[in-house]
């Protein structure tokens, strides 16, 4: 079971990851059993299956993100999730950045959000300011290293997740 | 200027602790190097033909003579004694050892100095006119909004991974000394009609290998909202600009490809989520910064001090040096001079824009005694003491010469900006030293300098243009044909409110014919122009043609004048 990063700590992950197989259309993706993060088409190809799981097993929703997916296509549905995980297909790629301050901000989205792909230790501290809270650390990267990187910095100029006033408004108190 | 407090410092030492150990644990091997890359270019380290190059921030140009000291201090410990001042406003070690990096910012950290964000795919240093706060055509002082940018944009959370990098620049005056049209974000200090302070914004400008002007894509912005309309526009292009090819991922492409009006409509449209937001800028906060740039204590001084007048009528040498290096101050009485690091190259490796040790300290000197204690570096590739009293001309002229600062030749051929090419840099597809050294020493002669009168000539070696080719008159550009390095010429490039990119005039020359293009191309410019008139406005008065054909002739079309020769 692949380690989580939350409440500064590594936790158990009971979520797996399902994705979209070559030349399988959405609807005909298997479920497993056990709580699931799903592609946004798969999402909205069997929206039904996936709430009457829910609704009839308990089974939490979830779904993830890539880097070029249109929130605008699950405003509507964004209450519904317990956890919401973006993907970093690559640590350079920073779209995810803006994605998590738009579900925060924008959408109001206040479930589990967390960062998988490839993220590690120098990702971490940017990554929990703008709204992750959770944490899945790529492979071969070093997960209890990274728990260090929440203490980068003691202060940060920007408004954020973790300290919504920006310095200068609290610097004048 | 802006000292730090308390939380300044605090957040640029926890940068050097960061990067000691994202030092330490590259070189354990246990981060690679794909992973190290990003990490340390967001700290201005670069590795380069001769090891790692590491880029201090110079913020928007302004120093303390304490901090150029440091440099220089820094310069000669841990370098070879001398650094490169760059377009924007930064200095470069060209000989740096990664592992000494760490200490290095330990070091300047102490004197509120850094390298923060001054490479890599992040927000860069903002950069502004030289003149900032003693200009007389100044609308506004531009650097308290630099400085509140600079803050706001250091560790964005959210933009420490853009597709690429992201220039800003910002103009206070009439007249735009910063280059702002050709930045990813250029900021222009407007005041409205109700007699507001504001910006218009310009947006996806750049130089590269797509030369583009910015167009404008807000015309005002009321000053409450630099940080969230600018944290809006960045965001568009994190999440809309390209990312499958470097060369289209700078913000320009992203603005050429929606056009500008729905560029500017997306931003908009992004805004207004973010307007009046927490990051909305307060009166205190923009006082609290501001004071911190207030004028100095200025002497009442006749507007012309009669000792600097008889100085001027004496001594030639000093009055041509006045005429090129000492610029107007809005203070009567008062002057800003240019100390010149373009003096004639010493061999083929000095870089014009390089200064040793001893020259900075030089320089830290006559600012102290003479400019209370600050300095400026100019996107020319100059250092600048902005609030001289007239009457200390002459003797900063004797000292500056003593120190090999004082060439008299600011905006004439001689001050050409270059990059340091191939000779120092892992991009450079060819070198630009010998080049820019070969040009200096074919126009030596100081009377045919003068003659020749304001000239901007630009070298770049390679199409990231960090030698602005594109804006020179005379613009010079190294491409790599099958191995060998030539020399690509363009025409006609201006900065400034008229900003133009320069045309390609056809094929490239071989290294060795390029001081006799350059000389020819000169002729042209002599046999045609009208009293006065600057090259440039030759050429826009008669066209690429005449200088095309001159400077494709087999040989020199006009021999040398000397002026009223």
């Amino acid at each position: 079971m692949a380690k989580l990063i939350k409440e500064r700590r590594l936790q158990d992950d009971a979520w797996k990851v399902v994705n979209l197989v070559d030349g399988k259309a959405p609807i005909d993706v298997c479920l497993p059993v056990g709580p699931l993060l799903v592609p946004v088409a798969v999402w909205k190809a069997k929206k039904a299956c996936l709430i009457h799981r829910e609704y009839e097993h308990g089974t939490p929703l979830g779904i993830w993100l890539a880097p070029e997916d249109d929130l605008a296509e699950i405003a509507a549905d964004i209450d519904d999730f317990t956890v919401i995980a973006v993907h970093f297909p690559k640590f350079a790629d920073g779209r995810g950045y803006s994605t998590a301050r738009l579900l925060r901000e924008r959408y109001g989205y206040d479930g589990e959000l967390r960062a998988f792909g490839d993220i590690g230790r120098d990702q971490l501290f940017f990554l929990n300011r703008v709204g992750f809270d959770a944490f899945v650390i790529g492979e071969g990267k070093s997960a209890e290293d990274a728990l260090a990187a929440f203490d980068d910095f003691p202060e940060s100029y920007q408004g954020d997740a973790v300290q919504p006033l920006p310095l200068f408004r609290r610097r004048a108190a | 200027m802006y000292r730090y407090d308390d939380y300044d410092h605090a957040i640029v030492k926890a940068r050097v602790a960061q990067f000691r150990g994202q030092t330490e644990r590259y070189l354990a091997g246990r981060l690679s190097d794909n992973e190290f890359r990003p990490l340390r270019l967001q700290n201005g380290l670069y590795i380069q033909r001769h090891g790692p190059m590491l880029r201090l921030a110079v913020p928007y140009g302004l120093l303390s003579a304490r901090q150029l000291r440091k440099f220089a201090d820094i310069a000669r410990r841990y370098d070879r004694g001398f650094g490169h001042f760059t377009t924007r406003h930064n200095l470069q070690l060209n000989w740096v050892k990664l592992a000494e990096v760490p200490d290095i910012l330990a070091e300047l950290a102490e004197e509120e100095l850094h390298a923060i964000q001054t490479s890599g795919n992040c927000i860069r240093n903002v950069t502004t006119d030289h003149f900032a706060g003693i200009a007389a055509d100044e609308i506004a002082d531009p650097r308290p909004w630099a400085e509140l940018l600079r803050q706001w944009s250091s560790f964005h959370p959210e933009f420490a991974y853009l597709p690429r990098k992201f220039k800003v620049a910002i103009s206070g005056a009439e007249e735009d000394r910063a280059a702002i049209q050709v930045h990813d974000l250029g900021l222009q200090l407007v005041s409205n009609e109700a007699g507001e302070i504001g910006f218009r914004v310009h947006a996806g400008g750049g130089l590269g290998r797509t030369p583009l002007l910015g167009p404008v894509v807000r015309e005002f912005l009321p000053w409450q909202h630099l940080l969230t309309y600018t944290e809006a526009l960045v965001r568009v292009f994190n999440r809309h600009g390209r990312r499958d090819n470097a060369y289209k991922a700078r913000i320009k492409i992203l603005v050429k490809a929606l056009g500008r009006e729905e560029f500017s409509r997306q931003v908009e449209a992004e805004w207004a989520q973010l307007k009046d937001g927490p990051a909305t800028l307060t009166a205190a906060e923009v006082a609290r910064v501001s004071a911190q740039f207030a004028a100095p204590a200025y002497e009442i001084l006749a507007a012309d001090d009669l000792c600097h007048l008889t100085h001027l009528r004496e001594d030639k040498a000093f009055a041509r040096w006045v005429e090129r290096n000492v610029q107007a101050h809005k203070v009567p009485g008062y002057a800003a001079v240019t100390l010149s690091l373009k003096k004639p190259a010493v061999g083929f490796n000095s870089a014009p824009g390089d200064a040793t040790s001893e020259q900075m300290e030089a320089a830290a000197d006559l600012a102290e005694r003479y400019s209370f204690g600050e300095i400026r570096v100019s996107h020319e590739q100059n250092l600048i003491l902005a609030d001289v009293p007239q009457r200390e001309l002459y003797t900063i002229w004797h000292r500056a010469k003593a120190a090999g600062l004082a060439s008299p030749t600011v905006g004439l051929i001689q001050d050409l900006i270059a990059c340091p090419g191939g000779d120092f840099c892992a991009l450079a597809n060819a070198r630009s030293l010998p080049v820019a050294a070969a040009i200096q020493e074919r126009f030596e002669d100081l009377d045919y300098q003068h003659d020749i009168g304001e000239l901007e000539l630009n070298i770049s070696g390679c199409m990231n243009s960090c030698g602005h080719h594109h804006l020179g008159a005379i613009g010079i550009l190294g491409v790599d044909k099958n191995g060998e390095e030539w020399y690509q010429v363009t025409l006609g490039g201006r900065q400034g409110n008229r900003a133009r990119i320069g045309e390609v005039i056809g094929r490239a020359f071989a290294a060795a014919e390029v001081p006799d293009v350059v000389e020819r191309l000169i002729g042209a410019y002599l046999a045609h122009r009208h009293a006065d008139e600057r090259f440039i406005d030759t050429f826009d008065r008669i066209g690429i043609e005449i200088f095309r054909t001159a400077a494709y002739l087999p040989k020199p079309a006009q021999k040398r004048r000397v002026a009223n020769g």
